[in-house]
């Protein structure tokens, strides 16, 4: 038996685990490689768009001290030494985590502005993954069990216009409509102005007031993703000879719906959540910046405005990381559902 | 005639079909507008609709109506350079990856995943702040081409894998058919469906990235697009103004046009799909 074990375990190793990390870090080395490939090669360098940016402002250097100021930004965005050598310079920044200075909070480092913003979006990104997931998922179960049902059907007339809604206008309509119209919720921040992070429960309760029209709008779009998928795979599982049987046999209803059907029908579901994470990240930065939440969405914002390339780059390179390590985790996650992976 | 009649039963289809269609007029009449979109200050400002103005004027001067006609033109435009540029890389990446299988495949598949996972908008926002001089409409559509392909490929290989497996394409390679030939002419009328559909994804897709950009300032501010129009209204604060028909007009009528181009997509693809048609025509 012990000898058994082994031999899945050597076999697990090395037909999912092995594969799986070797996939992992050539897409971080891909994904960083394009980071530092894409400023460089398309025609317009940040130097030069520094520079013009602020002649556009009015500022005038004469030529020795712009020669200088030229050289001085091409150190801080790394544009020094042949390619190679930057390319170099770029991974070893990358592996301490140096992402240079901000231009516009100058000298702020960047990675201390991200660090700043991370807390705010992985709250908002876990909270709504999870409840989205997990809602979605029970509730479109249920719906595709009970599928002939008029409650079943008036969900996924719903399901059916939220959505095509692409993150933005959802959450610029919910804004609308519950911050403008009705004005239950404050229309942007992440807290009161000038309220000071305290451990009480005014200022949680704060937090949460703030958070709630961003996650709902997350929520929502996520959720429904989730729905739809769900529903269709129960109602595909329903149709199973075994939960035919199940019935036949006088298995109570609620023990095959949560046995049976939404157990199964969970697999694959575990599986689109590494997917969906990548796009729901994407939507969480948009979000944030409707509702101006003072996370990473907000950060670039500012920084697309600002043209502050060092933060851009930070961010995507970052972002790249985060999310892959984030998709590596789940799907090691994953054989501890799904028996048939632990005994490839 | 008879496929017409058969999807037309399904609501879905016909509603998304007339929506698409009025937006589409409203696209048309763009070209008939009394104004260059480009001009600020062509009409009285901050006008309520009336009869002279059926939509109400901006704060930049301009008919909101007639704002609205270029921006679901210049929208749609975008969308279907987006859509169409990126199912030529998809249909090309999925067919050689499905059927030559192997490094090519795996190689291929790869780079399809890569873009899968990691968070494209954030490169988007890279390149398009560093070409935002020279955005216009086919440039943008190009950019968004080139990273709305990915999900499409992989759909279209999963179709080649399985239609290379079936007796015909046996027959056809012993028969001494090149490998040019069975692709396009046997294998093309089973992913044109797929592509078909894929299609009007994407286009949505498209629409919605623009706005997207358009939020963060990255694509051209003068072009009248869906985005822009939105954005022009936001950054005036419309919304604290209490001018709605600035507001709501790009938002109504992005939301219509997400909506029929998803509707359309589901009914289409719901129809190819024999076993939920059989369902819904019945036997007949």
């Amino acid at each position: 038996m012990a000898n058994h074990d082994g031999g899945a375990a050597m076999n697990f190793v090395r037909r999912y685990l092995i594969p799986r990390l070797i996939q992992y870090f050539l897409v971080i080395f891909l994904g960083i490689t394009a980071v530092f490939f894409i400023p460089r090669l398309t025609p317009s360098d940040p130097v030069n768009r520094t520079i013009s940016q602020l002649r556009s402002m009015g500022s005038y250097l004469d030529p020795a001290s712009m020669e200088g100021f030229i050289h001085d930004l091409r150190e801080m965005y790394g544009l020094e030494g042949t390619m190679l050598e930057q390319y170099g310079d770029f991974w070893r920044r990358v592996a301490h985590g140096d992402f240079g200075v901000s231009f516009f909070q100058f000298p702020t480092p960047v990675i201390d502005l991200i660090g700043q913003s991370l807390p705010w979006t992985v709250g908002l990104l876990l909270t709504t993954t999870c409840i989205s997931w997990t809602v979605g998922n029970i509730v479109g179960g249920l719906a595709g069990y009970f599928s002939r049902k008029r409650w079943s059907r008036i969900l996924e007339a719903v399901a059916m216009v939220i959505r095509p809604l692409p993150y933005y206008i959802a959450a610029f309509a919910l804004l609308l409509l519950l911050a403008y119209v009705v004005r239950w919720f404050p229309i942007s921040g992440g807290t009161d102005i000038g309220r000071r992070a305290t451990l009480s429960w005014a200022y949680v309760k704060d937090v949460l007031r703030h958070a709630f029209l961003p996650a709902l709008s997350i929520t929502v779009l996520g959720g429904t993703v989730w729905f739809q998928t769900m529903k269709l795979i129960v109602q595909n599982v329903s149709a199973e000879s075994y939960v035919q049987y199940a019935k036949l046999g006088g298995v109570k209803e609620g023990r095959i719906v949560s046995k049976y059907v939404i157990r199964n029908a969970m697999l694959p579901q575990i599986t689109a959540v590494g997917l969906a994470l990548g796009q729901m990240f994407s939507g969480a930065l948009i979000t944030e910046i409707v509702f101006s939440y003072p996370g990473l969405g907000t950060l670039l914002y500012n920084a697309v405005v600002t043209g502050d390339y060092n933060l851009i780059m930070g961010i995507t390179t970052l972002s790249i990381i985060a999310i892959t390590t984030a998709i590596l985790l789940i799907d090691l996650l994953y054989p501890l559902f799904d028996p048939r992976v632990r005994y490839l | 005639m008879r496929v017409l009649r058969d999807i037309a039963r399904d609501y879905r289809f016909a509603l998304s079909f007339c929506v698409l269609c009025l937006l589409l007029a409203l696209a048309i009449t763009s070209f008939f507008s009394p104004y260059d979109p480009t001009f600020w200050g062509t009409v009285p400002r901050d006008l309520k609709p009336s009869w002279s103005h059926p939509l109400g004027t901006n704060s930049k001067g301009q008919d909101v109506f007639w704002q609205a006609t270029f921006a679901v033109r210049n929208s749609l435009t975008i969308a279907v350079i987006a859509g169409l540029v990126s199912r030529v890389i998809a249909v090309l990446v999925g067919m050689i990856a499905g059927y030559r299988r192997g490094f090519v495949d795996t190689a291929l598949m790869f780079l399809t995943d890569t873009f899968l996972v990691i968070p494209l908008f954030l490169i988007m926002v890279l390149l398009a702040m560093l070409v935002r001089e020279k955005m216009n409409l086919v440039t943008l559509g190009l950019l968004l081409a080139a990273f709305g392909w990915a999900w499409d490929a992989r759909v279209i290989r999963a179709q080649i894998l399985s239609l290379r497996e079936r007796d015909f394409t046996q027959t056809a390679v012993l028969s001494g058919t090149g490998t040019l030939r069975l692709v396009l002419e046997e294998y093309m009328p089973f992913a044109t469906p797929l592509v078909f559909s894929t299609l009007i994804n994407n286009m949505s897709w498209a629409i919605g990235m623009e706005m997207t950009l358009a939020i963060l300032g990255l694509v051209n501010m003068d072009i009248p697009t869906l985005g822009t129009t939105l954005q022009w209204a936001i950054s005036y604060q419309a919304m604290l103004l209490g001018y709605w028909w600035w507001l709501l007009t790009p938002v109504v009528l992005s939301v219509l046009l997400f909506v029929a181009l998803y509707w359309l997509s589901v009914s289409v693809s719901e129809y190819l799909d024999p076993r939920t048609r059989i369902q819904r025509v019945g036997a007949q």
